[in-house]
């Protein structure tokens, strides 16, 4: 059965591994990856812990329906204390971990404790092993996983491994799979790292059973060829997410020169998605996806030629492109390929070098912490170079490798006012000023600023209300521009990402971009034909919100409440200077973001200081985090 | 024989996503395994191939011919079919397909291969790009077949270096 997947509690310290079922009964509450990830990890993590400490715990979860053929369902949650903010660190991955981890035997793992030397772990055919990677310390990320296969000699085994950030402790380090796919965003290879944890490889082949295959397959089907007949799936399947550069620098709203504008305007004018193509092999896709949406690219001739990697994605654009002010694929291409051989999350990257840059600009900085580097605006090898200090913590290099709050203490405290973040962490190189909505779902994000947890992205798309009214079940304000009702929405959203992650479907095959995509009803079927468990979609709904609950409750045990909900001040101070006439002179208003933030968390059931109520925590039946996960060890 | 269609790969179209693999092992076998699944994805990231293969269902199968019991026999849509109340299972059929297409089943130790699926491919119709496509004769555009062709053997080339 798809249920019989089971839990494996690895405790590196003590060189032991435990093998548990998963009950059903928890399967019915969180569901799978994101969700059954945090349940383990509110009972397995004490608030005084430091994210570096070997009693910090990392969680591996493949999704309720990872491994099935529909609606990109191959993805992978990693999760764990994070080291930018102190909080809940978490990371979704596509490429072919998770459906190979399935295939291993597991679901869940649980590794806590630090490995004495560099080390490996190996789950095959239902069992799992510790092994040494001394040998494999020190490759990239790709070297290493090309050295795995061989030594496990599967051609099918897939690994989630670490590189250079991971082991020099960079807060923002990934893991990665493959060439491209990153468990990004909360520093888990930092983590992993702190573990002496170079890889974790999945092998094998024990067949997936299903509840009633053949429903599953028509079903599917139906839902997959609607998923991937939406005009924005075809457009991604064709172009990638760079198609939403276009729009975002036309318009305005896409972090420039490390925020001090919201587009670089004509001088952007390179970095269209469709200049891209000239150097796309082909498209790719991650397992059970069927829209496609990364380019193979290749660089044939020039500064960067012989390079062939994945990708790059919209963030990528924003953070090697406009927010240091270089405007060349080709740059970015190197960039990204780099940050993926690295292991390090580009996003953060980009933003703490562009954070860097304009730091340089008004001389918090200077040529002494850089070791002569000049920090100028466009300088391709000041970026690349700078890049690379942090990824091996040299000069200034290892104060950023801190992240953004730690590195501001040293820098000056006044640095921070500059630094694009939210509880420490780098947002994406997009520029919220303008839509309020978006703002709030970056500043809410159990993991710090993150656009991945809630964003709206229908919001921009102006849609009758009727129709909004239809997705959202409530009354929702369609002007993008507007406040009020968006706490509702945000609310809805974050629900929605968190059972998409905790059943391991790729959001670009939902209510993202598209009002046509599938949503709660839609995932309904999938789960009752795959496992045989029926829920209904305000059951859904309902684990989607004790699972983003307990995230909260995560890190209000950690120090965090209503103080940390909110977008980086200069939104609230700088007017946006450039863009289309109604995207120009905007900034948040403090009065109506209160506003947001209170009917956000009444929607919530949060108190004012956006703290679970008793009663929503007996709702959702969150008890008190009892520690005894690991206690068995 | 004009009736017959037949089940083309077009690799440079193949995004790597295993749909095919997987719907086609869970209709077979009601799972997810790829040990089961009679189309079977080259996937190299690192090198940059996506290969799918199965059977080309050869009008003079070395598969048929060289059983010795008789086992395989074609149906009505030109599929070599596995009679498995005749297979002993000695895969002599899985040595000689010149495809590597034909596979070994590890649980019942008798090979396993494409059944074009009675006539409707489940692979076909869970592939988006139209890297598996069942076509009849009309269909078939020789300048494609030329470039399919030329692709599936340069894929297995560059596979083999
Ligand atoms: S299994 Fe191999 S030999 Fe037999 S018909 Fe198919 S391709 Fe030909
Ligand atoms: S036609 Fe059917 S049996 Fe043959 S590979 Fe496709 S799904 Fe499998
Ligand atoms: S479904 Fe199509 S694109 Fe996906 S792996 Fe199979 S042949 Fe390739």
């Amino acid at each position: 059965m798809v249920l019989n997947r089971k839990l494996g509690i690895i405790d590196l310290n003590k060189n032991k591994v435990l093998v548990r079922e998963i009950p059903v009964e928890l399967r019915k509450k969180h569901l799978g990856g994101r969700g059954l990830n945090w349940y383990y990890l509110y009972n397995s993590i004490r608030p005084d812990i430091d994210p570096f400490s070997p009693e910090n715990v990392l969680a591996i979860g493949a999704g309720l329906l990872t491994g099935f053929p529909a609606l990109g369902a191959g993805r992978t949650q990693i999760s764990t204390k994070n080291p930018m903010t102190g909080g809940v660190g978490d990371s979704n991955m596509g490429g072919a971990f998770g459906p190979q981890l399935r295939l291993a035997g597991f679901d869940h793992l649980l590794i806590v404790g630090k490995a004495e030397k560099p080390t490996y772990i190996l789950v095959k055919d239902g069992g799992i092993e510790i092994r040494s990677a001394e040998h494999l310390w020190g490759l990239d990320t790709h070297t290493v996983q090309k050295a795995i296969r061989e030594e496990v000699g599967d051609d099918r085994a897939e690994s989630m491994v670490i590189g250079r950030a991971g082991e020099n402790l960079v807060a923002f380090a990934n893991v990665m799979n493959g060439i491209k796919n990153a468990g990004g965003r909360s520093g888990t290879g930092a983590v992993m790292g702190s573990k002496n944890l170079k890889a974790i490889v999945a092998s094998g082949d024990i067949d997936l059973e299903v509840h009633d295959p053949e429903k599953l397959l028509d079903y599917s089907l139906e839902v997959d060829r609607r998923a991937r007949n939406t005009k924005w799936a075809k457009t991604l399947g064709r172009l990638g997410t760079p198609l939403l550069y276009d729009v975002s620098y036309t318009t305005g709203f896409i972090g420039t020169l490390n925020w001090q504008y919201n587009t670089p305007g004509e001088d952007g004018k390179p970095l269209e998605a469709e200049n891209l193509e000239k150097y796309s092999v082909k498209m790719v896709a991650c397992i059970g996806c069927s829209v496609h949406c990364r380019h193979r690219v290749k660089i044939r001739e020039g500064r960067y030629r012989g390079v062939v990697t994945e990708g790059p994605e919209y963030a990528a654009i924003g953070a090697f492109g406009t927010g240091v002010g270089v405007y060349d694929w080709e740059f970015v291409i190197k960039c990204n390929e780099m940050a993926n051989r690295w292991g390090v999350d580009l996003i953060s990257l980009g933003t703490t070098v562009a954070w860097a840059f304009e730091l340089f600009q008004r001389g918090f900085i200077t040529e002494n912490d850089t070791g002569g580097l000049r920090l100028e605006w466009g300088n391709e090898n000041a970026v690349l170079d700078l890049a690379r200090m942090i990824v091996e913590r040299q000069n200034i290099g290892n104060v950023l490798a801190d992240g953004m709050l730690k590195a501001s203490e040293k820098i000056g405290k006044e640095s921070l006012y500059y630094a694009n973040q939210t509880k420490g962490h780098p947002n994406l190189l997009t520029d919220e000023r303008g839509i309020p909505s978006f703002a709030l779902g970056i500043a809410t994000s159990t993991r710090g600023a993150d656009h991945l947890r809630s964003r709206p992205g229908i919001d921009l798309f102006q849609l009758p209300e009727e129709t909004l009214e239809k997705i959202y079940g409530h009354r929702i304000v369609s002007d993008f521009t507007a406040y009020e009702t968006k706490g509702i929405m945000v609310w809805w959203h974050e629900l929605l990402y968190n059972v998409v992650d905790s059943l391991g479907i790729c959001k670009f095959q939902t209510v993202f971009n598209s009002a046509n995509s599938p949503r709660f009803e839609d995932y309904v079927p999938l789960i009752e034909y795959a496992t045989g468990i029926r829920l209904t979609r305000e059951e859904l709904m309902e684990i989607g919100e004790r699972n983003y609950t307990t995230e909260r409750m995560f890190n209000v045990l950690n120090g965090f409440s209503r103080k940390d909900d909110y977008p980086p001040e200069r939104y609230f101070r700088e007017e946006t200077k450039r863009g289309l006439p109604f995207m120009k002179g905007r900034k948040l208003d403090r009065e109506k973001y209160e506003m947001m933030l209170e009917e956000y968390y009444r929607q919530h059931g949060w108190d004012e200081n956006g703290v679970p109520k008793k009663e929503t925590l007996e709702r959702l039946g969150i008890a008190e985090p009892d520690y005894s996960m690991l206690e068995v060890l | 024989m004009t009736s017959e269609k037949y089940l083309m790969v077009f690799p440079e179209l193949c995004t790597g996503c295993r749909e095919c693999e997987i719907a086609c092992s869970l209709k077979h076998d009601g799972v997810v395994g790829y040990q089961k699944s009679r189309i079977r994805v080259i996937r190299d990231v690192f090198e940059g191939i996506e290969i799918p293969v199965v059977c080309m269902q050869c009008i003079d199968a070395p598969c048929m011919n060289s059983c010795r019991v008789e086992a395989i026999y074609v149906d009505e849509n030109g599929a070599k079919i596995i009679d498995y109340e005749k297979c002993i299972g000695c895969r002599r059929c899985i040595v000689v397909c010149p495809l590597g297409a034909n596979f070994l089943n590890p649980e019942t130790g008798k090979p396993i291969k494409c059944d074009l699926c009675d006539g409707d491919p489940v692979c076909v119709k869970f592939c988006s790009t139209g890297a598996v496509r069942y076509l009849s004769p009309e269909e078939i555009n020789s300048e494609e077949l030329r470039l399919a062709s030329k692709n599936y053997i340069k894929a297995l080339i560059e596979r083999e270096m």
